[in-house]
């Protein structure tokens, strides 16, 4: 991605960048573009080359950022009415570790309003549309992200993944997103949808890229308390940087089952792959089905050993999410209320209203469900029966990873069970919207990391996405192994 | 279960938005279909089984009590509101 060889220049990168966003606006991808700025820090860094200065690794690499970013560059909006006019005086830290290294933002993509979705239909500002069928939906909530990247607008876009929102539009446009373990990069200057889920991670055309992205962005900050001490970059575990040596954490059991980090695929340690049992089932779709089969041959010939998994517990997965993840939105979307930013509705004349006619006008209909639901399992009488039930079902989930990868390295395993489906084929059947998640989920109430990968075509020509998951901290040798996919 | 009106509208209240009659109704039978698909965990057994609440490794996470400098100012975090006056933020009336 670096602009080494002198041929291009951060300008024309980012002109190029800029030109096809507007050529490719009819697919509705970016909520805001920053042609300005962007062209204007491509020149700050044309020049510091010219001068000979030492640039980052992403120096002049124009990129798109998620709309749930906060950055000062535009509005910070999430998709969601109830934000609009908010321009965030604070930068996230992963935006901040981008551009630190040069990357140019260009524009901000559309989600699902909040990231509540699968198929950023539920965007205040209306659905993207797929990069390779535009009357299919790009996938979601991160669908802007994906489809900017697989119409190479841009070389890589952010993402957030609270239930599969990287992983699901990556597969259905065709390119790589990594959801990373749980807490290895830091949500500073996120929106929060589910803070014991929610996880930031990119879209890219490449595993190399992803290794690069994920060696930047990674790493503990001392403003996001849930970041773990940096594992990803071996160098820096060891001498540790100024910002984490401020902290000292305490470390369970768990952090002694660190994955080794090693450099090329020729040297991992990875012999069997596991395939889930469960997942081959009458509701996948059959081309996916076939291009997991084919993506198993090829390991075998290759000398890997295909493990069998039976997780019976992940059967339950979907339902424990739906009730956890709108407990914790509920929790998070409490703080909107039209006082100190963002929309305010103007028909109040008197507090309580102002509360409640912002809430109500501001927010999507799927917002809407998730925050009932969440009160509805958090609420008196109701509480025993779902919420403390799913975080026992949570218990039995992580437990069937452990396992899991007691009998095998990586697990390979669709990311959903279809591709792409039509515009407006879903959004009115809320649960045919919630069982496209059916095979994300479970990895964020695991923690596990997930890389999206392209397996390929359907007959009709939509793009078929594969997953390799691994244990906790196994995020490196993921984009190393999938290597051996392409 | 059935979800009833005053369900959908007990609910809207724990969640402090008001539902116009047409989304009382759509609302309503989709959470009776969302209630009815996260139900099937009835038929799981968990006992003796812990809750698990997060996944983060870390029990603790300890940093030095002192004052930090922060990336936004009061006038930063003022200028985000509608109206302010004498550096707070104006709302209409509270009774």
């Amino acid at each position: 991605m670096k602009i080494a060889d002198k041929k291009t220049t951060a300008t024309k990168l980012v002109k190029t960048a800029l030109e096809k966003a507007k050529k490719y606006a009819d697919y509705n991808i970016f909520t805001f573009i920053d042609e300005e700025g962007a062209l204007a820090r491509a020149k700050e860094i044309d020049a510091a080359i010219a001068r000979g200065e030492k640039v980052g690794k992403l120096a002049g690499v124009p990129y798109a950022l998620k709309d749930n970013f906060l950055s000062p560059r535009g509005e910070t909006t999430a998709s969601a009415h109830i934000l609009q006019g908010f321009k965030s005086p604070v930068t996230a830290t992963a935006v901040a570790k981008l551009e630190a290294e040069g990357a140019i933002m260009i524009g901000r993509t559309n989600l699902d309003a909040f990231a509540h979705g699968s198929s950023t239909e539920n965007s205040y500002f209306g659905p993207t549309h797929n990069a390779v069928d535009f009357e299919r939906v790009a996938g979601g909530s991160s669908g802007g992200s994906a489809v900017a990247v697989a119409l190479d607008i841009v070389e890589f876009a952010t993402g957030t993944d609270t239930g599969g929102s990287i992983r699901q539009p990556a597969s259905f446009n065709g390119v790589y997103g990594l959801k990373p373990t749980y807490g290895c990069i830091s949500r500073y200057g996120v929106v929060a949808m589910a803070s014991s889920t929610d996880c930031i991670g990119f879209f890219s055309k490449t595993p190399e890229d992803m290794d690069l992205l994920m060696s930047v962005a990674s790493g503990q900050d001392a403003k996001d308390m849930t970041t773990l001490p940096d594992y990803y970059n071996p160098t820096d575990a060891r001498t540790g940087n100024s910002e984490a040596s401020s902290l000292a954490p305490v470390v369970t059991g768990l952090a002694s089952s660190i994955a080794p980090v090693v450099a090329n695929a020729s040297e991992l340690p990875v012999r069997r792959i596991g395939v889930i049992k469960e997942f081959d089932n009458e509701s996948v779709d059959a081309d996916i089905k076939k291009a997991l089969k084919e993506k198993c041959e090829a390991l075998k010939k290759k000398g890997y050993e295909i493990v069998e998994l039976e997780m019976p517990a992940l059967k339950y997965a979907l339902a424990a999410y739906y009730i956890i993840v709108p407990a914790e939105v509920a929790s998070n979307l409490s703080r909107y209320d039209g006082v100190r930013y963002g929309f305010r509705s103007e028909k109040s004349d008197n507090l309580e209203d102002l509360y409640l006619n912002t809430r109500s006008e501001g927010f999507m209909p799927e917002n809407k469900r998730r925050i009932m639901i969440g009160n509805f399992v958090l609420s008196s009488g109701f509480y025993d029966a779902y919420f403390l039930k799913a975080a026992k079902a949570r218990t039995l989930i992580v437990q069937e990873y452990e396992k899991a990868f007691k009998k095998c390295d990586f697990i390979l395993t669709p990311v959903s069970p279809n591709p792409a489906f039509k515009l407006g084929e879903k959004v009115n059947d809320p649960v045919a919207m919630y069982l496209e998640d059916l095979m994300s989920v479970s990895l964020n109430l695991a923690g596990v990391p997930g890389l999206a990968i392209p397996a390929g075509k359907t007959d009709a020509g939509l793009p078929i996405g594969l997953q390799l998951v691994g244990p906790r901290r196994s995020d490196k040798n993921l984009i190393e192994f999938s290597k051996e996919l392409e | 279960m059935k979800v009833d009106e005053s369900t959908v509208k007990h609910l809207a209240d724990l969640s402090d938005f008001r539902l116009n009659d047409d989304e009382v109704k759509r609302l309503g039978g989709d959470l009776e279909n969302i209630i009815k698909y996260i139900s099937q965990l009835d038929e799981l057994d968990t006992s003796d089984v812990e809750p698990t609440y997060q996944v983060f490794e870390m029990e603790n996470v300890w940093r030095g009590d002192e004052i930090l400098p922060q990336d936004a100012n009061r006038e930063d975090l003022l200028n985000l509101t509608v109206e302010t006056i004498d550096n707070q933020i104006k709302v209409p009336k509270v009774l």
